[in-house]
């Protein structure tokens, strides 16, 4: 007894030793924005309390998955209240994983957004496109709270700034995702263009827009390309650029 | 006594070789490799998505595995020696009792090794097999496009199949395998029964998991008194923080699994199964026999 009395005691004065490694390991997960799971009493009622503890003893990610295939299964029937449920579900486990948050934005913004729209059974065409745009919004968030968790991966900016561009019409701000998409170590290298072209359709943006894409073209051979050299062009003409200072004609 | 490896190798070459007949051994040389195959059928979805799931099941399975050898194995190794009373054959031997228990736990985390090891060969065919046939796919299908697109876009598929990260969390997979080795060869020490140390084994995997995150919820949302407090020093003091382990969810999302994190934890499963090891050393020396 004395024995396993004294045991306890060094169990206890290992943990006390190992306590200080373990929160230092804690503080890297967390600038890491590793493990970054909000485990609440939402999440437990939305998974059931099987999924929840596989979650909660190392198996988060089978979880996660598990749920993502329900959802695609949910998407082919066309049940959006379902589709979106699941991947809120699979994203508040695997918060890390970009692909969960961009199909469930492309999801919500694209095809649920597209379903309301053509839903026959909404009588007023108004009520259809409030229902579309109230699934923008959930894209949106999505899109959003996933950048939260993933603030260095690229491809999450870039489909904010396409669901700026294609179903808010706000070139402005898709110009914004996709100039801080290209500020990334992982961006592939259009990003810097996309958001200079998103910004020469922006309404009052036509000289800055215009200093970036000549910047841009400046840069040699490799950037003239045909929207570039097009949307270069426009902002000449509307800006009113002198002859001498305007790209050559011939290029194409 | 000086410790001989010689002993202790040829201990851990019976433990090994005992481990390898046990039923759950089989059991998991056939449900592992065909779960980890059973990923394959997952051509439905898009090759990011595809090569994701079969990551995380693999993965997972490799994770569930270890950790059912490492504890169903080990439990069985003491007690089933005092019961065939092999043991005080052993122990008549010029064998110290160190000895014994280093050897035995010798031949479980070699056990973990290779059946790691068998996992991940596995695993990392069935992915090069499916990035091969999507790579071949792709390159057909994008033919007729332009070098610089089809090089793209073949960087990433191999983008999304193999990323090196996976060799980390592969090994944090083993280190959680040996502490839990380690853990039971301390609990069936002094358990009188497989049984008893094979459910208290299955609380602490649990508990060990979740103590991480009743800390943080218990804290923050039931306020902090000092009875709460008490009470999860205690927890957070006797139990291992098993998600400290837990790098496999990051490394499939393609996160950069540091190499100073990697050396931490590979660190803090070192000091566990030591120390663990020790406790089991000094309780089985306290141990009538």
């Amino acid at each position: 007894m004395i024995r396993l009395l004294c045991l306890f005691i060094a169990v206890l004065a290992f943990g006390a030793v190992r306590f200080p490694m373990e929160h230092n390991l804690l503080e890297d997960h967390r600038a890491l924005h590793f493990q970054g799971v909000d485990f609440n009493l939402d999440l437990r009622e939305q998974v059931g309390q099987g999924a929840f503890v596989a979650a909660l003893s190392g198996f988060r990610s089978v979880v996660a998955d598990g749920l993502f295939i329900q959802a695609h299964v949910a998407w082919e029937n066309t049940e959006w209240g379902r589709v979106l449920l699941l991947f809120r579900q699979a994203t508040a486990l695997q918060p890390r994983s970009v692909l969960f948050w961009d199909m469930a934005a492309w999801h919500m913004a694209w095809n649920a957004s597209a379903a309301a729209l053509n839903d026959r059974t909404i009588p007023r065409q108004a009520l259809r496109l409030k229902a579309a745009r109230e699934y923008y919004e959930i894209g949106k968030d999505f899109l959003e709270r996933g950048i939260r968790y993933n603030p260095d991966k690229p491809q999450l900016y870039e489909s904010l700034a396409r669901l700026y561009q294609q179903k808010y019409n706000d070139h402005l701000h898709a110009s914004e995702m996709f100039a801080k998409a290209a500020q990334l170590p992982e961006a592939p290298s259009y990003d810097k263009r996309f958001a200079a072209y998103e910004l020469s359709y922006s309404e009052g943006h036509e000289k800055e827009a215009y200093a970036e894409l000549r910047r841009l073209y400046d840069m040699g051979e490799r950037e003239h390309l045909p929207t570039l050299l097009a949307r270069l062009r426009a902002l000449e003409e509307k800006l009113g650029i002198p002859a001498g200072e305007r790209i050559p004609p011939g290029e194409h | 006594m000086i410790a001989s490896g010689r002993r202790i190798f040829t201990i851990a070459g019976n433990a090994l070789t005992d481990l390898t007949r046990q039923r759950v051994f089989y059991f998991g040389l056939i449900v592992a490799p065909l779960l980890i195959a059973s990923s394959i059928f997952m051509a439905r979805f898009s090759f990011q998505q595809e090569f994701q799931i079969l990551k995380d099941i693999s993965l997972g399975v490799m994770s569930l595995l270890t950790s059912l050898l490492a504890i169903a194995g080990t439990a069985r190794l003491v007690p089933q020696d005092i019961e065939d009373r092999t043991v005080y054959t052993i122990l008549a031997k010029p064998v110290a009792r160190f000895e014994y228990l280093l050897g035995k736990l010798l031949g479980v985390l070699v056990l973990l090794a290779l059946s790691t090891a068998l996992l991940s060969a596995l695993f990392f065919c069935i992915l090069y097999v499916r990035e091969q046939s999507i790579l071949s796919e792709t390159a057909r299908q994008m033919s007729a496009a332009p070098r610089d697109q089809l090089v793209a876009a073949l960087n990433g598929v191999k983008a999304s199949a193999f990323n090196g990260d996976l060799v980390p969390a592969i090994c944090t997979i083993y280190f959680k395998g040996a502490l839990l080795a380690a853990l039971t060869l301390f609990i069936s020490s002094f358990a009188t029964s497989q049984l008893f140390t094979i459910v208290v084994m299955v609380f602490v995997y649990f508990i060990g998991h979740l103590q991480g995150v009743a800390r943080e919820y218990w804290l923050h949302t039931q306020g902090s008194g000092w009875l709460a407090q008490i009470f999860l020093a205690i927890v957070a003091l006797v139990f291992p923080d098993l998600q400290a382990f837990n790098l496999i969810d990051d490394a499939v999302a393609g996160t950069v699994i540091p190499l100073a994190l990697f050396g931490k934890t590979a660190l803090l499963g070192l000091f566990y199964t030591t120390v663990y090891s020790a406790f089991a050393v000094v309780s089985f020396y306290g141990r009538e026999l």
